[in-house]
Formats: C-alpha cells, sequence, structure tokens
C-alpha cells in the first residue's frame, strides 16, 4: 500500500481512536453529572409529591351535652377542661355508628377501629366545638384526617403485605377503610394544611406542616434582606470607589475572599458563642438566625456587588464629577442606580443560598420542637425573639423520626424549599435578562 | 431609662433636627437673602446624621459595657446616649451659616458609615476566631491536647470520663472528601474540557445551567438524597451481597453525594480556568499538527494546572467544611476502617451532635466542639489561603 494521505496509517488511527476516547469522556461527564441531577430531583419528587395529597375521612359526629358540657351551660372555660381524651370517645363512638348504619362489619375490635383516625382528629372537633360552642348536642358533619398508616396506603407506601407485618395497623383495617371508601366516606384531597399547619409529633406524621417553619424562614429572610443588602452595598462602596490601596484594605479583601470559603457550621458556632452565650438572645428565634445567615451571605453580597459596580464605566463617574457632583454624588447618584440590577441579582442569589442553609441553624436551637406560630414583635422577647424553626431544618427534623410518614414530609418540604428557591433565581434571572446593560 | 427607648428617642431627636435645619436654612434664605455654601437638604442630614451616628455608638458601647462588667443596667449609658445625641444636632444646628460647607460634613459622616460597613467582615472573622479560641482553651484546661490531637478513641460521655480523640472524625472527613473528590474531580474536570473545548454554542447554552443547578441546590437535599436513595440503593446492590456490610450510611453514601455535589464547583472554576489559557498556544500545537486531544492533554492542561489544583484544593476545603451531608449520609459512628461500606463520622457531624440538644459549656463532652471547630476551621482557612495564593499567582501569568 502506498503512503498517502488518503490511507489511514496505523498510528493515525490510534490517535484518531485516542481524540474519538477523549471526547467520549468530556460526553459521560455531562452525561454523569445531568444524570446525577435528574436522579437527585426524581428522587425528591417520587417521594414528596405525595405529601400535597391527604387522605381525609368524613364522619357524622354527634357531640353529646353529657359527656362535653356536663354543666349545660356552655362556660367556655369548662369546657377548655374537657381534654381530647373525651373527645376521642366521642369520635370511636360516633364513627362505630357510622360502620354500623353503612352496615358495615368489621372483625376488629373496637379500639382498632377507632385507629384509622388520625390521633390530631380529636384536637380538630375539640377546637371546632371550643370556637362554636353551639354545636353541642347537634350532630355534625366533619372532615378528619385519616392515620398515617391509611394515607400511606391511598399513596401506596403501605400494602396489605406490609400492614400484617405493621403493629399500627392490620390489612383489616385497610379493609374497613376501602368499605368506607366506596360509600364516599373517604376522600384523597389536595393538602393545604401541609402549607399552613404547625409541625406535629411523631405520633401523627399525617398531621405535620410546614407553617411554623415557613414563617419562620420568612422571618430570617426579612432580617437578612435588611441587614445584609445596606451593610453589604455600603461595604462594597467603600472598597470599590473609596478605599485607598493600604495594608488595611488589602487585610479587608482578603478577609472577604476566605470568608466566602469559611464552612457555613463555623458560623454556627459564632452565632451560638457571640449571639446566644454572649449577647443573651434567645435560642431558635429568627433574629439569632437572620444575624447568623446575614454573616454568611455578606461576602457574597460584597463580592457580587463589587462586580456590578466595577462594570459601571468610569465615564459616568468621571461626567459627574466633571459637571460639579462630589465623589459621594457621583457615586450614589449615578454608579450605585446603574449598578443596582446587578447588586439585586446579586442579593437575591445570596438570599436563596441563605434559605436553604442548614447547619448553622442546627446550632443555634433551631431544631427545637415548635407548634407555637412564631409573631414578629412581641414585648418580652423582642423583634423576632420567638422560637421558630425554619424549612431546611424542618426537613432535618422529620429525617430524625421513625416513622416512614415523615421521610414523605420531609421530602414534600424539600419539593417547597425548591419551589421557592426556583422562584427566587427566576426573579434574579429575569432581573439580569430585563436591565443588564453592556457598555 | 432603657436602651430600646434611647433608640426611640435619638430618632425622634434626628427627625426634630432634620426640621429645624431645614427652617433655619429657609430663615437664612429669606432674612439675608445669603447664598449658601451647600444646598438646603445637606444641612439637613448633617443635622440628623451628627446627632444619630455618635448616639446610637454610644448605645452600643455601652450594651457591650454592661455585658463586660455584668452590672445591672442603669440607664446611664441610655441617657448619654440621649445626651450626646442631642449635642451632636444642636451643635450641627449652631453651625449653620452660609458659609458652612455642609456637603462635606455629611460626606464625612457617610463615609465612616462606609467604612464601619466594611470593617464587619474583619469583626466576623475576630469573631469567629474569638468564639472558638475561648471555648477551645477552655476544653484544653479539662482535657489534655495530647489526648484530644492524637487518641484515637472517641466516646464521648456525659458522666464524665470521655474519650475524645480527634482521630477516627479526622479519618472519616479526610475519607469522605477523597472519596467525594475521587468522584467530583474526574468528572467535573472532563465536563468543563468538554463544554470549553469541544462543546457546540448550543450545547454549552444548556449544558452549562443545568450542571450549575447542581451548585444551587442546598446541601439538605443532597442530605435527605443520601438517606433515601442512594444509601438503601448502596446497600442493597453493593454494600450487602459483597458481604461489606449492612449499613445505609456508609463513607461511600456521604462521599458519593459530595461528590455530585462538588461537581458543578469543580466544573465551573476549571471552566474559567481553561478558557483563560490563550488560544495562541493551542493554535501552535495544532500548527505542529496535533489532535485536539493531545492540545489539551499536553498544552492546555499543563498550563492550566496550577488554577485546576486550586480549584481541587477548594473543592476539598469545601468537602471537608461540609455538614448536612455527611450528618444524613455518613452515619454516627467513629471508627478507623478502610471499609467504605462502613458507618464513619466527621469532625463536623460530631460538632452538630455535641452543640445540640442539652448542652453544659462547662463540661469537655460539650467545649469538645468548639476545639473541633477550629481544628475545622484552621484546615480550611489553610487550604483556601493556599488555594486562592496558587489561583491568583497563575492568573498573573497569562493575563
Amino acid at each position: 500500500m502506498t503512503r498517502s494521505l488518503l490511507n489511514v496509517d496505523a498510528r493515525t488511527a490510534k490517535r484518531n481512536a485516542s481524540e474519538k476516547r477523549f471526547r467520549g469522556y468530556g460526553l459521560a461527564a455531562i452525561f454523569v453529572a445531568v444524570l446525577a441531577l435528574i436522579m437527585l430531583m426524581t428522587s425528591i419528587l417520587t417521594a414528596g409529591l405525595s405529601a400535597f395529597q391527604q387522605t381525609y375521612i368524613t364522619i357524622d359526629v354527634a357531640l353529646p351535652e353529657d359527656q362535653l358540657d356536663k354543666s349545660g351551660v356552655r362556660d367556655p372555660a369548662a369546657m377548655a377542661k374537657v381534654t381530647t381524651i373525651r373527645y376521642a370517645k366521642v369520635l370511636k363512638q360516633a364513627l362505630l355508628a357510622q360502620l354500623e348504619a353503612e352496615g358495615i362489619t368489621t372483625t376488629l375490635s373496637d379500639k382498632d377501629v377507632a385507629k384509622i383516625l388520625s390521633k390530631e382528629a380529636a384536637a380538630t372537633v375539640r377546637s371546632r366545638v371550643l370556637a362554636n360552642p353551639d354545636l353541642i348536642g347537634t350532630t355534625i358533619r366533619i372532615e378528619l384526617l385519616a392515620s398515617g398508616r391509611i394515607d400511606g396506603f391511598y399513596k401506596g407506601r403501605v400494602t396489605m403485605a406490609s400492614a400484617a407485618l405493621d403493629g399500627n395497623t392490620s390489612p383489616e383495617a385497610l379493609q374497613l377503610v376501602e368499605q368506607l371508601a366506596e360509600r364516599g366516606w373517604v376522600e384523597t384531597k389536595f393538602n393545604w394544611a401541609f402549607l399552613t399547619a404547625p409541625d406535629a409529633s411523631d405520633q401523627r406524621p399525617e398531621a405535620a406542616g410546614l407553617g411554623v417553619a415557613i414563617l419562620g424562614s420568612l422571618y430570617m429572610m426579612f432580617v437578612v434582606l435588611f441587614l445584609a443588602l445596606p451593610i453589604g452595598v455600603a461595604a462594597s462602596v467603600y472598597l470599590e470607589e473609596f478605599a485607598p490601596k493600604n495594608r488595611w484594605t488589602d487585610i479587608i479583601e482578603v478577609n472577604i475572599a476566605n470568608l466566602a470559603a469559611v464552612p457555613s457550621i463555623v458560623y454556627g458556632i459564632l452565632g451560638l458563642a457571640i449571639f446566644i452565650n454572649f449577647a443573651q438572645l434567645n435560642q431558635s428565634s429568627p433574629l439569632v438566625g437572620g444575624l447568623v445567615l446575614t454573616l454568611m451571605t455578606l461576602p457574597t453580597i460584597i463580592i457580587s456587588t463589587r462586580a456590578a459596580l466595577k462594570s459601571v464605566p468610569p465615564s459616568i463617574r468621571d461626567a459627574a464629577l466633571g459637571v460639579g457632583a462630589s465623589k459621594m454624588q457621583s457615586v450614589f447618584h449615578h454608579v450605585l442606580p446603574l449598578a443596582a440590577p446587578g447588586i439585586l441579582t446579586g442579593t437575591i442569589i445570596g438570599l436563596a443560598q441563605a434559605l436553604g442553609e442548614t447547619a448553622p441553624l442546627l446550632l443555634i436551637g433551631m431544631v427545637a420542637f415548635v407548634r407555637e406560630y412564631p409573631a414578629a414583635y412581641t414585648s418580652d422577647a423582642g423583634l423576632f425573639g420567638e422560637a421558630s424553626t425554619a424549612l431546611p431544618v424542618q426537613v432535618f427534623n422529620w429525617t430524625q423520626r421513625a416513622d416512614p410518614a415523615f421521610v414523605e414530609r420531609a421530602s414534600g418540604a424539600i419539593i417547597t424549599l425548591l419551589v421557592f428557591l426556583l422562584f427566587m433565581n427566576a426573579i434574579a434571572i429575569y432581573l439580569r435578562r430585563r436591565f443588564e446593560r453592556r457598555w | 431609662m432603657s436602651l430600646t427607648l434611647a433608640i426611640f428617642v435619638i430618632c425622634t431627636i434626628a427627625i426634630t433636627g432634620w426640621v429645624s435645619a431645614l427652617i433655619r436654612v429657609r430663615k437664612l434664605q429669606h432674612l439675608q437673602a445669603a447664598r449658601l455654601a451647600a444646598l438646603p437638604k445637606q444641612y439637613a442630614v448633617n443635622a440628623v446624621l451628627s446627632g444619630f451616628i455618635p448616639g446610637i455608638s454610644v448605645i452600643l458601647g455601652s450594651a457591650l459595657a454592661l455585658r463586660f462588667s455584668g452590672a445591672a443596667p442603669s440607664g446611664f449609658g441610655a441617657f448619654c446616649a440621649v445626651a450626646v445625641a442631642a449635642l451632636g444636632t444642636v451643635v450641627a444646628l449652631a453651625r449653620i451659616t452660609p458659609d458652612f460647607r455642609a456637603r462635606v460634613h455629611v460626606e464625612s459622616w457617610i463615609k465612616t458609615l462606609l467604612i464601619i460597613a466594611s470593617s464587619i467582615a474583619i469583626l466576623t472573622t475576630v469573631g469567629i476566631v474569638l468564639s472558638m479560641v475561648f471555648e477551645s482553651v477552655n476544653f484544653f484546661q479539662q482535657y489534655g491536647w495530647t489526648g484530644f490531637f492524637f487518641s484515637a478513641e472517641w466516646s464521648p460521655n456525659f458522666r464524665g470520663n470521655s474519650a475524645l480523640g480527634i482521630l477516627p472524625l479526622l479519618w472519616g472527613t479526610l475519607y469522605i472528601s477523597f472519596i467525594a473528590l475521587l468522584f467530583a474531580v474526574p468528572v467535573g474536570l472532563f465536563a468543563a474540557i468538554y463544554l470549553s473545548e469541544y462543546a457546540s454554542h448550543r450545547m454549552r447554552a444548556w449544558a452549562k445551567p443545568v450542571i450549575e443547578i447542581l451548585a444551587g441546590v442546598p446541601t439538605i437535599v443532597y442530605g435527605l438524597f443520601a438517606l433515601i436513595t442512594v444509601g438503601p440503593l448502596l446497600r442493597d446492590y453493593f454494600a450487602a451481597p459483597m458481604g461489606l456490610g449492612q449499613s445505609a450510611s456508609s463513607v461511600m453514601t456521604a462521599g458519593l453525594v459530595m461528590g455530585i455535589m462538588l461537581i458543578p464547583f469543580v466544573s465551573s472554576l476549571s471552566d474559567d480556568i481553561i478558557n483563560a489559557v490563550p488560544q495562541a498556544m493551542r493554535d501552535g500545537s495544532y500548527g505542529l499538527g496535533a489532535t485536539q486531544s493531545e492540545t489539551i492533554r499536553q498544552v492546555v492542561l499543563p498550563a492550566a494546572l496550577p488554577g485546576i489544583v486550586g480549584a481541587i484544593l477548594l473543592a476539598a476545603s469545601r468537602a471537608i467544611g461540609e455538614t448536612m451531608i455527611v450528618v444524613l449520609g455518613a452515619g454516627a459512628a467513629a471508627r478507623l476502617s478502610l471499609n467504605p461500606f462502613e458507618a464513619m463520622t466527621t469532625v463536623t457531624v460530631k460538632i452538630v451532635s455535641q452543640l445540640t440538644g442539652d448542652t453544659d459549656f462547662a463540661a469537655p463532652e460539650t467545649l469538645v466542639a468548639f476545639a473541633l471547630g477550629l481544628t475545622l476551621f484552621v484546615i480550611t482557612l489553610g487550604l483556601n489561603v493556599f488555594a486562592l495564593y496558587i489561583v491568583r499567582k497563575y492568573r498573573e501569568q497569562y493575563e
């Protein structure tokens, strides 16, 4: 064979093959990364989407006066003394009566029949009655949470086979609920309570909600926004526009670069030692959480703000100075407004980062079990001083509980968190697209 | 008078200062028909800031003094703050004359504020170091440093007699970080190479943002992913059949998931660095007849190597300081073992477990968390400084 460019010799073939291989590695790497993202998202979505559905059982509950208000005078104080245990008994009777009326028979004991309702159900009825004492003596039709296992059955988490091995439910209970469902008493519908209700104890995953966590996260975002944005912008303006090149500003610059890479848990230790132990602010309060997250996001905001300031051309400053503005006026009247979209974008991304941060919040006590909605201001606790929890911490909290239904709740909480993050990032991208200026 | 009340009073003084400054300026303009050296607004702002800034600083100072001295709040500090604020406002108002250059004064106040804001970065670092050093010193007074740094046993016991050796924790941390890097560096690096050298414009436009989504996902999400998906998967398909362990939380689980988290970190940093290699070097290589992959391997990568090493070091520091993934994915047992399918624990996990729940800040079992934190801080700081140094030095070469 003659040597020609048209004939590929062995060495060229080898080199071409290695070229192809190399390209393949690159493509494979991208494929792996994208696959990881897809797996991550599908795993969270499949585990969590069902948290937005909840199974309810409708029951006609007779509210006998002799059990719920013995005095018969509808005195709120006396009625409040009747505990959920009493209401649970009333509910059990109502449920049994309903089964009898529907002609459903079961081999289960009465106690086990009552277990198809959530432990939260009695509290629901009780608060309904306390809110409206006139209901006593009447029969009300009320939608009540089904217990976690029954709910799991309608979501495919619990099957007849797994129920047989389960101490908390039984195949008979599931059949019983199916019979109720055939007669239209059981409904699975969108779970608003998941987004608004507070956390519930580990006995009743079906009642656990994100209300307190969302509120706590919101408060913290307020604190972060109102502290990190002004401080971050002021610091960047100084460093970018005014700072002389000397050792002090060098130290600040190196510092900011390093702070951006300090592990987040270290900020938690800082918060615990300085804000809680030294300044004696309230543990697990959104104020402390917000302060810690502020310190954590400051470097991010400073870095992006400085980039935004840098991208404003010097001619703008020169023009302002030329018509008699002071240096300060040129910055605040001209440079800063032009850099605003970039600054806002950076701030939103910093906020998004802060919203998802968990580790430092664990150390400042945000893992506490909180059922009360925190008020923004109370005279005792001060501004944002009431105990609260936060979205990512709530996720962590739920992963630590034994009942598998909490895995669904945790994944659902993550979906909620991701929706918030997506929304924030979408705003940031929109701002960047809409207002970005090329000089 | 409480400090909160003082803040309200100072705000009132500031508003009064603003209004009366404007009134005085108006009068000056009417009575003397004088040309003022500054806009009326500048006089007013000067009056506000002259009272407000000193007043608030006194409040902060007295709050700190109270905290350090431990004295009961007496109202003296609040009184001083209000007095200082009032004095400052009055002086500023008295200085309103046609010749007074209010703008200059306002701007020096604002500059003071800017300087204070930028010093917060320094204060944060000082706060971090101080908060950990103080408690660490407390810890080392109760527990020997040799026992902490060189003991291979970790078994805290709140009744006393704990063994608090950092070695098993460090081993877990480094092992998990190593596995994470083993996964993230090749994937991230090859992704960066493909995106910057081979990919078409269109592919780059979608692949780069998609990979960067991974960087925006909070770590708790990765933690949950490790807990509910990766852990059971590895246990059922690898660890259990191979007889290596029965635990879903393992070094491998945490390492792999952390590796996924680090991919965008490695790839976007490497991407920047590879793009910074001048095109002339590639052209020179092509001119000598090298294929594209030969150019990348023998010209581009060696030129970008210092930067890539810096990126890897930054990724390593991120891996070492990562908390949620290991809390949910790695387990809690302190163990020195080579088996990657066994549960091990890390420095960060132990910081969390020692500082959550009931804590007693006199016991070494709680204080050890600060010593762990300090160790972690020193290690990551060292890595960061070294990495930033390398990256900076490299950048100067080609720009």
